[in-house]
């Protein structure tokens, strides 16, 4: 793991150059900042060191000084001389220290990896045509960077499980593993669920869970993305696509709001895995395990997928107009989403202006597991503190509009994506009461609902949404979404103009952060979508660190009243 | 430019206003050839022979045990460089007698033969040599979806190979003798 270095460099001789790098990082990490590789296995900058794949193997020396004196040891040029380190040392666990000399290539550097490799190939199956890892295999890509090109063993490799189950999502080919022990360091240290553990000894070194245990926390498939070879493979993903078909887009994980950011990998517009993207202040490289199958309900039976007017499938033009008539003066409430985008809560803060209607909010709340999994199960409930569409921290439920409903001040409801029925409305409350639901999924609430416009769910459309440590984190499209639908954002302008026609606002999410970055106190000041695409942007929120914020002390994260206690 | 030369024509002898001559060595040609033995092929009554290395329709083989040999590592549909081949990888249930070892077979796999340009990359790029161009060249249908061969159709026109490697039985082997533990 890195230490912690205050700003402080230390300058190191690599490979006969002069070069300053951080004080405390480990030559693994000091190479690969001057873009020298130095292949490892087992060395993860998340995890601790645990040196035994031996692959980093480089050569080390430090100026001469003589024992007795402690004067320098000078050439007969008057140089001071380097003492090389005889042996090879290994990388990841080398820091600099200020003078040290490194050799990233040599012959002997050569030497040694080409015999690791060796080793490392002894037993392994080589089943790289049904193996999953195939095109994204560090032993692959070793091989062919370092290896020696041909075997020389001509024994009988050793025959292990091919098809262990380690847990519910997680499958372990024991051929295929080297022993690297980053996935037992990572249950250990970041999932703190220490379940995995090597039986057996030399070639027979197996890993395994403990006898009764299973790898079943809600972290497991993260030891399926750093396992270096196919050995941890996912259960879901397993032989269903190859990596070099998939096509990669980073994108921000909706489960809560830690804001995991994740990589969507997809094929022709389907999607087939998520993985973490690495981001060192929010998610190091993990996310939960909950948070990968959120695909799913892309292609989902429930999906959305045409609009409707009163059950019948319609136009989008026609279902726009359709819900303008429907919401156009009369006593309006408009039911927010907290999985709505920054941008979308901007357009409907300015389309419940425009038409005085009311506003209501609906959080959703589960437990947290001080890790990636925050208490906010909704991914942007700051975004609609910081649009300015709620002020107040909502509750899980909806029983202020039902009390309204019951009152009669309100007469006709706009909801996003909320379920109100499932929220303490109660069904008797909505007779008469005209809803125009916009939303990805069918459920009670749009089967009863007068106008049904289908939306895109986050992984086809932009956006931005803001963590739980009020990081605003901007996030492009993934894959397309359903033909003849059309973006939230594009669907709230038509809304806003057929509702106000002075109001004539653009769907362009860069205009839009314009207008949210103008106003003179905006926290957005000085920002644009293009920054928050590019990575996670600070906000100040202590504006609001008064308001009752469900998320516990996780990684990365200090909940504000603690910030506030400490200071 | 080059300039024009008009050449002047020379009158017609009398042996050659009568075309006899010409007539002549014509029927010369016709006689020679009626008598030497025919060349034409009578297709499709008769089959020309294939040779050796012809690249004719893209199969899927077996191994003389009669095991599938494809895994679908897909390569081949990667490699194709028309897209005519489309594979859904599908994984074998563990306990299945017949297909012992086998981790992983295709459970669809189409070759769109109105795409293929029988190019045999895919039978270059096979690493399990599953997949063969043989002398099959000649397939017809009356809509586009009869050209697609699926797995079933292609292992019909594929049958079997001789096999130098018995993969499957070489892993039952190791396992057998096998250093397990």
């Amino acid at each position: 793991m890195i230490s912690k270095n205050k700003g402080e460099t230390v300058s190191i001789v690599l490979d006969g150059k002069e070069v300053e790098v951080p004080a405390g990082i480990n030559l693994v990490d000091a190479a690969a900042l001057f873009k020298k590789e130095i292949p490892h296995y087992c060395y993860h900058p998340q995890l601790s060191v645990a040196g035994n794949c031996r692959m980093c193997l480089i050569e080390m020396g430090t100026p001469m000084r003589d024992r007795g004196t402690g004067e320098p040891v000078l050439n007969e040029d008057g140089i001071q001389k380097i003492g090389w380190v005889p042996k090879p040392v290994i990388g990841c666990a080398t820091t600099v220290s200020p003078g040290m000399h490194v050799k990233t290539i040599s012959d002997k550097v050569t030497d040694c990896r080409e015999g690791i490799m060796e080793f490392l190939l002894v037993n392994h199956p080589l089943d790289c045509p049904i193996c999953d890892q195939a095109g994204e295999c560090r032993l692959q890509e070793f091989a062919t960077d370092y290896g020696r090109g041909y075997s020389r063993y001509v024994e009988r490799k050793n025959v292990k499980p091919k098809r262990t189950r380690l847990g519910p999502r997680v499958t372990l080919d024991d051929e295929r593993c080297i022993l690297c022990s980053r996935c037992i360091r990572f249950s250990q240290e970041v999932a703190k669920d220490d379940v995995l553990g090597f039986v057996d000894r030399g070639s027979y070194s197996t890993l395994a869970c403990f006898p009764g245990r299973e790898l079943e926390n809600n972290y497991s498939l993260n030891t399926v993305d750093i396992c270096p070879v196919g050995a941890l493979t996912s259960t879901d993903f397993r032989f269903k696509m190859r990596v070099w078909f998939l096509k990669e887009a980073p994108s921000i994980c909706t489960e809560s709001s830690a804001g995991c950011n994740i990589l969507v990998s997809s094929r022709e517009g389907e999607i087939h895995r998520i993985t973490p993207k690495r981001n060192d202040k929010i998610n190091d490289s993990w996310m939960t395990d909950s948070g990968r199958v959120l695909y799913k309900q892309v292609r989902s039976d429930d999906r959305l997928l045409k609009p409707q007017i009163r059950q019948e499938e319609t136009t989008l033009e026609e279902a726009i107009s359709s819900a303008v008539q429907t919401l156009k003066g009369k006593k309006l409430a408009v039911v927010g989403s907290c999985n709505s985008t920054l941008e979308e809560f901007y357009l409907l803060n300015r389309l419940t202006k425009a038409v005085k209607a009311k506003k209501y909010l609906r959080g959703h709340f589960g437990e947290d597991d001080g890790i990636l999994l925050s208490a906010d199960r909704t991914p942007n409930l700051r975004g609609s503190l910081l649009s300015g569409f709620s002020s107040v921290y909502p509750k899980d439920n909806l029983s202020k509009l039902y009390n309204d409903l019951k009152k009669g001040t309100v007469d006709t409801l706009l909801v996003l994506n909320e379920d109100l029925l499932s929220s303490g409305v109660e069904a008797e409350s909505l007779m008469g009461v005209p809803v125009v639901y916009m939303g990805t999924h069918a459920h009670a609430t749009s089967e009863i609902a007068e106008v049904t416009i289908p939306t895109l769910t986050s992984f086809e459309k932009r956006g931005t949404f803001v963590n739980r440590s009020f990081f605003a984190q901007g996030f492009a499209q993934a894959v397309p979404g359903p033909a003849g639908l059309l973006p939230d954002t594009h669907i709230l302008c038509k809304l806003l103009t057929g509702l106000d026609e002075e109001c004539k606002l653009s769907p362009d999410l860069s205009l839009i952060w314009k207008n949210l970055s103008s106003p003179p106190k905006s926290p957005f000041k000085g920002m644009t979508f293009t920054d928050a695409l590019r990575g996670s942007l600070k906000i100040d929120g202590s504006k609001w660190d008064e308001l009752p914020f469900v998320e516990k002390k996780a990684l990365h994260f200090e909940s504000p009243s603690k910030i506030a206690q400490n200071s | 430019m080059a300039k024009t030369v008009v050449l002047e024509r020379k009158p017609l002898s009398l042996s050659e206003r009568t075309y006899l001559p010409q007539i002549a060595t014509g029927l010369k040609t016709t006689f020679s050839n009626m008598f030497k033995p025919k060349v034409t092929l009578q297709y499709p009554d008769e089959k020309p022979r294939i040779p050796q290395n012809y690249r004719g329709v893209p199969t899927l083989v077996k191994d003389p045990n009669g095991r599938e040999k494809c895994v679908s590592c897909q390569l081949c549909e990667f490699v194709c460089p028309p897209k005519a081949i489309r594979i859904t990888p599908g994984s074998v249930p563990e306990g299945d007698e017949t297909r012992e070892h086998v981790e992983k077979a295709p459970e669809e796999f189409e070759i769109n033969m109105l795409r293929c340009i029988y190019c045999g990359y895919c039978q270059e790029v096979c690493p399990e040599e599953a997949i063969f161009l043989q002398d099959e060249y000649s397939s017809s249908g009356y809509t586009r979806e009869e050209m697609v061969n699926n797995k079933e159709k292609l292992y019909e026109l594929g049958g079997t190979l001789p096999d130098p490697h018995y993969k499957w039985d070489k892993k039952k082997d190791a396992e057998k003798a096998g250093n397990s533990h």
